[in-house]
């Protein structure tokens, strides 16, 4: 038994890359298990080790965790990326919600239909420089300084970095109109646990292509 | 200024009702503002007072809170509905994450048109049996005691509760095959601030009607 954190899930994004971003910000080191065939996700469910039959699934600390959410609050809190207090932790909670919101439109791009593809991807593009983008840039903004909540790295920081990067997959000049998002990325990027991250072998994934969705859906029969 | 929590969103369930839930088992007296056309939605987006244009919006201790997750953890954290360390917390947030799952079934039954109904129907009821209670049953049953996590009244107790009821709407047999969501559910119940929720004149509201529903697709679509 190793100690550190164990990852079950397919070998893509989807709904861990966000669990594998915080761990590595934190400078935890994680292993993973990936679930390749139906058979494997099958003997998960029947071994009984997933709660609600679901995976994101990781084993911490005696724990076997579900739920995406339950599992980032967990790490975050553990490794002091949560604020400092009650009302720095609803201001994290705000802003993490918003870059799920906006991740998870992005996320289930690959798997929609090929002709709504184009409206889809203009829908996120729209949403991302208008409803979500404004609000970080105009957060840094107002503060002026580094990090989004209490001058100081927490989750939040880390999962905008993330959705940061996934937009600019899709639209590579998304930030053009965002001069601080456009400063916070190139800082953020340079913090060492995430510089490492970024780099080329890490646990990172690649997005999903089309030949990982058809392997997807037939793992979850979707 | 009341020094009350007001709650912004239509005069609904929808996703503002688990934290009418939460509120109101912890003891929270809450002023409500109902948004009754899209005028009222488009006046508080450019108010500034909604950070990503949606509701549910919470002004509370200063602040205006937005997305219901960021709402209910602030008002659990501050009210002790989280358990009492970190591994609580954790059981506690994977049993409200699935409820939550659940409750977006529920929720989102209401506002399908019909000819989706009857599939969405069977998946939720489905989903509800099979797989969510099912687990409460168990935690329950292994746990013995009287709430889901540690020894105290926390934020999935009154989350779990409230969507036995929902489910107990459409389909109030289901329990029968549950003896200890059934006995669980008639002990919260009885809980002096929950009992006081669930009676009539409360701010609980009720299922949504077709008029409710045509007025939500008014506002936000």
């Amino acid at each position: 038994m190793s100690g550190k954190p164990k990852l079950h899930y397919t070998k893509g994004r989807g709904k861990m890359e966000s669990i594998r971003w915080l761990l590595a910000a934190a400078g935890v080191e994680f292993e993973e298990e990936f679930i390749e065939t139906k058979e494997d996700l099958e003997k998960l469910r029947s071994d009984g080790v997933l709660l609600f039959q679901q995976v994101p699934m990781v084993e911490i600390d005696g724990m076997r965790m579900v739920q995406t959410r339950a599992i980032l609050s967990y790490i975050a809190a553990k490794y002091n990326l949560y604020g400092k207090d009650l009302k720095e932790r609803a201001w994290i909670d705000m802003y993490v919600e918003g870059t799920t919101d906006l991740m998870g439109m992005i996320m289930y791009l690959p798997f929609q239909p090929a002709d709504t593809k184009e409206k889809n991807l203009a829908l996120i593009i729209d949403r991302a420089t208008t409803r979500y983008f404004p609000v970080y840039e105009k957060a840094l903004k107002d503060h002026g300084q580094d990090y989004l909540v209490g001058n100081k790295l927490s989750w939040a920081d880390v999962h905008l970095l993330e959705a940061i990067l996934m937009a600019e997959e899709c639209k590579p000049d998304v930030l053009s109109a965002f001069p601080l998002l456009q400063a916070f990325k190139g800082r953020i990027s340079n913090i060492p646990t995430i510089k490492k991250f970024l780099q080329p072998g890490s646990q990172r994934k690649p997005p999903t292509d089309e030949k990982f969705v058809a392997v997807v859906r037939k793992i979850f029969n979707i | 200024m009341s020094g009350k929590p007001k709650l912004h969103y239509f005069n609904g369930r929808g996703r503002m009702e688990p934290i009418r839930w939460l509120l109101a088992a912890a003891g929270v007296e809450f002023d409500e503002c109902f948004i009754e056309k899209k005028e009222d939605l488009t006046k508080l987006q450019n108010d500034g007072s909604l950070l990503f244009q949606q509701v549910p919006m919470v002004e509370i201790d200063g602040m205006k809170l937005v997305q219901t997750r960021a709402i209910m953890n602030y008002i659990a954290a501050k009210y002790n509905l989280c358990g009492k360390d970190l591994k609580e917390r954790a059981l506690i947030d994977m049993y409200v994450e699935g409820l939550f799952d659940l409750n977006e079934l529920l929720m989102t039954y209401e506002i399908l048109p019909a000819d989706k109904k009857v599939q969405h129907f069977a998946n939720m009821m489905d989903k509800a049996e099979n797989r969510y209670f099912p687990v409460f049953e168990k935690v329950l049953k292994d746990h013995a005691k009287d709430f889901l996590v540690g020894n105290q009244l926390s934020r999935a107790d009154v989350q779990l509760l409230e969507v036995i009821l929902m489910a107990d709407e459409y389909k109030p047999d289901m329990f029968s095959k549950f003896p200890f969501l059934q006995s669980f559910k008639a002990r919260i119940s009885a809980m002096p601030n929950i009992k006081k929720f669930l009676q009539p004149g409360s701010q609980r509201k009720p299922p949504s009607d077709d008029e409710v529903v045509d007025k939500v697709m008014k506002i936000f679509y």
